[in-house]
């Protein structure tokens, strides 16, 4: 017994002093002098403008990487193709790598001097330092965790009940729609609030090809380390706190959408 | 260089820490009961969703210079261990937890009327049952040690040769024009990449070969 309550006061204190106690003093400090100096923070015009373009970045990434994702899966899981290993490991890759060497990569590419880069900037279209590349590297960064969640929940779910659609003369199409996703649903749907969270998160990738052009092409994380560099401690808190707070509303979500056989 | 031996010696030195204590986690999450257990069991993956900057600011807010507990380790290489520590805290714990919960709690009783002792016990039957979960944990929190950036910038102050990782290493370079220095410490982090997704892909084919037999 004694053991038992040791184990546990050793994984509850670990998890105070790493996680929890860190991110309560954040919440209290933004909180101490009172609510004005959060607010000026966060109606700054160069901070709505940060938050605007993280969520652009999140819309484009989002969708675009929830079809790709079951997409992805469908091959994986259903067809037999060559390189399907391969595909398989790869899809993990923006999982295992660093984001600053993503950004570095799109930084080679679309630069003025990189393979794309001059092509582009002849043609008046620029990446680079703009909002495009921010997209870019946001959904380079968030590929896996719809395919992640999707691939296992196919696995298992076989396709019996396809089949007989099909006997019964339901189109591919018909199959789709009425019987694969809606089996699939809760997958899709957890994987879209981790793509979700990685996107608004995003910072070693953007860091690189964004340019951090104050109003222009800052997102909001690169808005909390700028006014950390200023000095300006209480703006880096506010824009925290609602980075976190959206990463809490993330964890609720994340909590009741999670595939059953996972929750305990 | 410097930067390279700095990040991997803090990458061992987490993966080590969270083989260890993300294993005992893993334990009281499963075989522990008390109040408030789904709550923390939910917490865990709060570095998930938390962006990694916001972990930074928050680690800087308790362990840096106006910590209200008296601990400044800002600009040290301890609190570049602390925020990797915090961004890898759920690896270890999700991947070993699944397995904890599938094992038998009989094998461990029958050895124990055997006369096995705790020891015993937690060497023959549970360490071996966890192991591929503990490594495949251990490997993924590996990797995103060694390309973490956004929680280890606000706190490492990146002192050249002194606290300053290999993907900030990579950043000071493309910032200040040197791609071709930034490229060659970037290829060593993407064949690093390489390497554990190839060791993760390597034990699940292990693991699994009961199964495909």
């Amino acid at each position: 017994m004694r053991r038992r309550l040791g184990l546990r006061a050793v994984a509850l204190g670990y998890l105070l002093v790493v996680l929890l106690a860190p991110l309560a003093l954040v919440f209290y400090r933004t909180s101490e002098h009172g609510l004005h100096p959060v607010w000026s923070a966060l109606s700054d015009p160069d901070t709505v403008h940060a938050f605007e373009i993280t969520l652009l970045a999140t819309a484009v990434a989002v969708p675009l990487n929830t079809v790709f994702g079951v997409l992805c899966a469908l091959a994986i899981v259903r067809r037999r193709f060559r390189g399907k290993g391969l595909l398989n490991a790869f899809i993990d890759l923006p999982l295992a790598l660093s984001p600053v060497v993503v950004g570095l990569a799109l930084y080679l590419l679309y630069g003025r001097t990189g393979w794309f880069g001059g092509w582009l900037t002849g043609h008046g279209v620029q990446v680079l330092f703009a909002w495009p590349s921010i997209a870019l590297a946001t959904v380079f960064v968030s590929v896996p965790f719809v395919a992640r969640e999707v691939i296992p929940t196919l696995r298992e779910l076989g396709n019996e009940q396809e089949q007989a659609a099909a006997t019964l003369g339901a189109t591919r199409w018909q199959r789709f729609w009425r019987i694969t996703l809606p089996s699939i649903r809760w997958a899709v749907i957890y994987g879209v609030v981790l793509t979700t969270a990685r996107c608004l998160g995003e910072y070693g990738a953007v860091a690189v090809v964004s340019g951090r052009i104050q109003g222009q092409t800052e997102t909001a994380t690169l808005r909390v380390e700028d006014y950390i560099q200023n000095f300006q401690t209480p703006g880096a808190y506010a824009v925290a706190v609602v980075l976190a707070a959206i990463a809490v509303l993330v964890l609720v979500l994340m909590t009741l959408t999670r595939p059953r056989e996972e929750t305990l | 260089m410097a930067a390279l031996e700095l990040t991997l010696g803090a990458a061992a030195g987490v993966a080590l820490v969270n083989a260890v204590l993300g294993t005992v986690t893993a334990w009281v999450l499963v075989r522990d009961d008390f109040r408030g257990k789904a709550l923390v069991n939910a917490v865990i993956d709060l570095p998930f969703a938390l962006p990694t900057i916001v972990a930074g600011l928050t680690l800087l807010a308790l362990y840096g210079p106006n910590s209200p507990l008296g601990i400044d380790v800002a600009f040290t290489r301890t609190a570049i261990v602390l925020a990797l520590c915090f961004v890898t805290l759920p690896f270890v714990v999700r991947t070993v937890q699944p397995v904890l919960l599938e094992l038998d709690v009989e094998m461990e009783e029958a050895a124990r009327s055997l006369g096995a002792g705790q020891a015993a016990v937690f060497r023959r039957i549970v360490l071996p049952n966890l192991l591929p979960g503990i490594l495949s944990g251990v490997v993924l929190a590996l990797a995103r040690a060694l390309g973490e950036i956004g929680a280890v910038v606000l706190i490492s102050g990146n002192l050249p040769y002194k606290t300053e990782v290999a993907s900030v290493f990579v950043l000071n370079r493309i910032e200040s024009g040197d791609s071709a220095g930034a490229a060659a410490v970037a290829v060593v982090l993407l064949v690093a990449s390489f390497v554990l997704l190839l060791g993760i892909g390597a034990l699940r084919f292990f693991v699994t070969r009961h199964e495909r037999a």
